[in-house]
């Protein structure tokens, strides 16, 4: 089985702060991690390697630190790292971004190909399926859990609000996986002093097979038209009171307010 | 697709086991809006298997006209069929706008759609607006919450977004309002679908929806316990509340991750929010500022949340609540 997960590097967003003064977000010193859900992709895809003796190619789109994910993945097992990288791809909006790596997914030969299901820094949740759609594949998003019959057949396991759902697809097909899908495994320690031995290749918009037209920031159809900070609304009164005081000032305010 | 003549605002209905759901009828509201200020009307677009008794709640609910796309194939939520069906309402109806909720449903539908019909789609938004050059204003939040974005797509149609749940506000039901009702056949391509539902599992954790309490008794840190969580359970029973709680709680396995609110939560606006115990990072902030009415608990003076708080109190959260509670009692 041959399986290839796409990978992203993004900020850890938990750890951004905004600048109270200038209302603009500090990025400095914001540790770059791998995306949490494209980590639990990884490590599914790591078990089947352990199953079924699959090779793993992952493949990452970025600027060329993003070097360290690759390392990091195949520090944890993977076989092969792609880094995809070109002036022509910078500017990309999501759908822009599903052409690019589309266009290099169809230079690799898999049987299934697994992205996160949202990376953190957007939360758009929308590249794995642009990419199925490019590529022709069945998709199935949120996912849980997958099992493999040895030869064709996926059975797939999927989220969704009111329990799960129970789907079959056969190779190839793309998967999205949730962060709480796996937990991801650590990098073995001979694995990393390995990992920057070996080969990061480097892929450009020459190496790929992709229309230019659908790249960048010309090829991507929505712009950000501004970006700001939340406007807080106004604080209301902040009472520092004993329990019997301040529940008596609770109730009050809901009735005020004709809420009780 | 580059434009021609595209026109109205139209909005996928979504349905599960028959059921309408309710951030559909959000949506309505919303298109409802924005179509009036385009002068234009608002087109739902059913899709299901026996369901077009649904039609006319549909128009009561803010359409103008519904496409019903009625076919066993469409009996239950698969990508391909539905992908099928939305591509074919484009290529023949042309939306200005389409509007879709963010469910697993509708994430997984949206992205697939817009690459079909090669046109721009903007996840989780959290306001619409129409600018000065008629264009659809998609304004989410990015970076965990952090920022905020406005986004457009000025030459692709039609302009997609999606909503998650509880962000909009439905319109009144008036069933005197008046429209089309209009059915339309799909010629499904069977080769593509792909992918087979073997079955449905529900859990129960599934059966409450705190996107639509009216009353949110939400926990964080500060509760500290399954037993402060507890406390906020009695509270919520006496206040015929929902109890919701902060990614913390969820992390230390005290609630279920279908009661968060936040971020990778979910994102609410009832009449009450009770924040108990809860400092207010962004990531919670981001799914529940947009409540009517914020009351704040917190040890902690400097705690975030009474930024956005109308009413704070800085004290124990686990001595006020019980005794609110034997107030409400009586």
């Amino acid at each position: 089985m041959k399986i290839v997960v796409c990978i992203k590097q993004v900020p850890d967003t938990t750890e951004i702060k905004i600048n109270p003064v200038t209302g603009t977000l500090i990025r400095d010193g914001v540790p770059s991690i791998m995306n949490p859900d494209d980590k639990g992709g990884l490590e599914l895809a790591l078990e089947l390697k352990e199953k079924y003796n699959a090779h793993i190619t992952v493949i990452t789109m970025g600027p060329p630190q993003a070097d360290t994910i690759l390392r990091e993945a195949m520090a944890m097992g993977a076989d092969r790292a792609i880094l995809l990288t070109d002036k022509r791809f910078a500017g990309a909006d999501t759908l822009a971004t599903s052409h690019a790596l589309a266009g290099a997914l169809r230079k690799l030969d898999f049987d299934l190909l697994i992205t996160g299901r949202q990376a953190i820094d957007g939360d758009t949740a929308q590249v794995g399926p642009q990419i199925a759609e490019h590529l022709g594949l069945p998709q199935v998003t949120y996912l849980c859990d997958l099992s493999f019959d040895g030869k064709r057949t996926f059975t797939l396991t999927r989220e969704i609000e009111e329990g799960y759902q129970l789907l079959e697809a056969e190779a190839p097909c793309l998967v999205t996986v949730l962060a709480s899908a796996r937990n991801p495994r650590y990098m073995r320690v001979r694995g990393i002093v390995e990992a920057y031995s070996r080969e990061v290749e480097t892929w450009g918009f020459d190496q790929i097979e992709v229309n230019e037209e659908y790249l960048g920031l010309k090829g991507s159809p929505t712009q950000v038209k501004k970006a700001f900070a939340k406007d807080m609304k106004a604080p209301g009164s902040v009472y520092e009171a004993e329990p019997e005081e301040a529940v008596g000032i609770i109730i009050s305010k809901l009735k005020e307010k004709f809420i009780i | 697709m580059k434009k021609e003549n595209n026109t109205d605002v139209f909005v996928f209905i979504e349905q599960r086991e028959g059921q309408i759901q309710m951030v559909s009828l959000e949506l309505l509201g919303k298109a409802r809006q924005l179509a009036d200020m385009l002068n234009q009307k608002v087109i739902a677009v059913l899709a299901g298997f026996h369901i077009h008794e649904h039609a006319p709640s549909l128009i009561h609910c803010g359409a103008d006209h519904v496409l019903v796309a009625d076919a066993p194939e469409l009996e239950h939520y698969t990508t391909e069929p539905y992908a099928q069906t939305l591509a074919r309402v484009i290529e023949v109806y042309k939306p200005s706008i389409l509007l879709i909720g963010a469910t697993t449903i509708g994430r997984d539908l949206g992205p697939r759609l817009s690459a079909r019909c090669h046109t721009g789609l903007t996840a989780d938004c959290t306001r619409l607006d129409i600018g000065d050059d008629g264009h659809l204003l998609m304004t989410r939040p990015a970076f965990g919450g952090n920022l905020m974005a406005t986004i457009v797509c000025r030459a692709h149609y039609p302009q997609m977004a999606t909503v998650r749940p509880g962000v909009m506000r439905r319109c009144d039901h008036d069933e005197n309002r008046v429209g089309n009702i209009e059915h339309i056949t799909i010629p499904f391509d069977h080769s593509k679908f792909g992918v087979r539902l073997i079955k449905t599992v529900k859990q129960s954790k599934g059966k409450i929806d705190i996107t639509q309490a009216r009353i949110l008794i939400s926990g964080g840190r500060g509760v500290g316990s399954a037993e402060g969580f507890e406390k906020l359970t009695e509270l919520a029973k006496v206040l015929k509340a929902e109890v919701s709680a902060s990614r913390a709680l969820v992390d230390a396995g005290i609630t279920d991750h279908n009661r968060q609110v936040g971020q990778t939560g979910k994102t609410v606006r009832p009449d009450l929010y009770l924040a108990c115990g809860i400092s207010g990072a962004i990531q919670h902030l981001a799914g529940m500022e947009e409540s009517d009415f914020i009351v704040a608990i917190n040890k902690d003076k400097g705690a975030p949340i009474f930024q956005v708080a109308d009413v704070g109190i800085v004290g124990d959260v686990n001595r006020i609540i019980p005794l609110l509670t034997e107030r409400m009692k009586r």
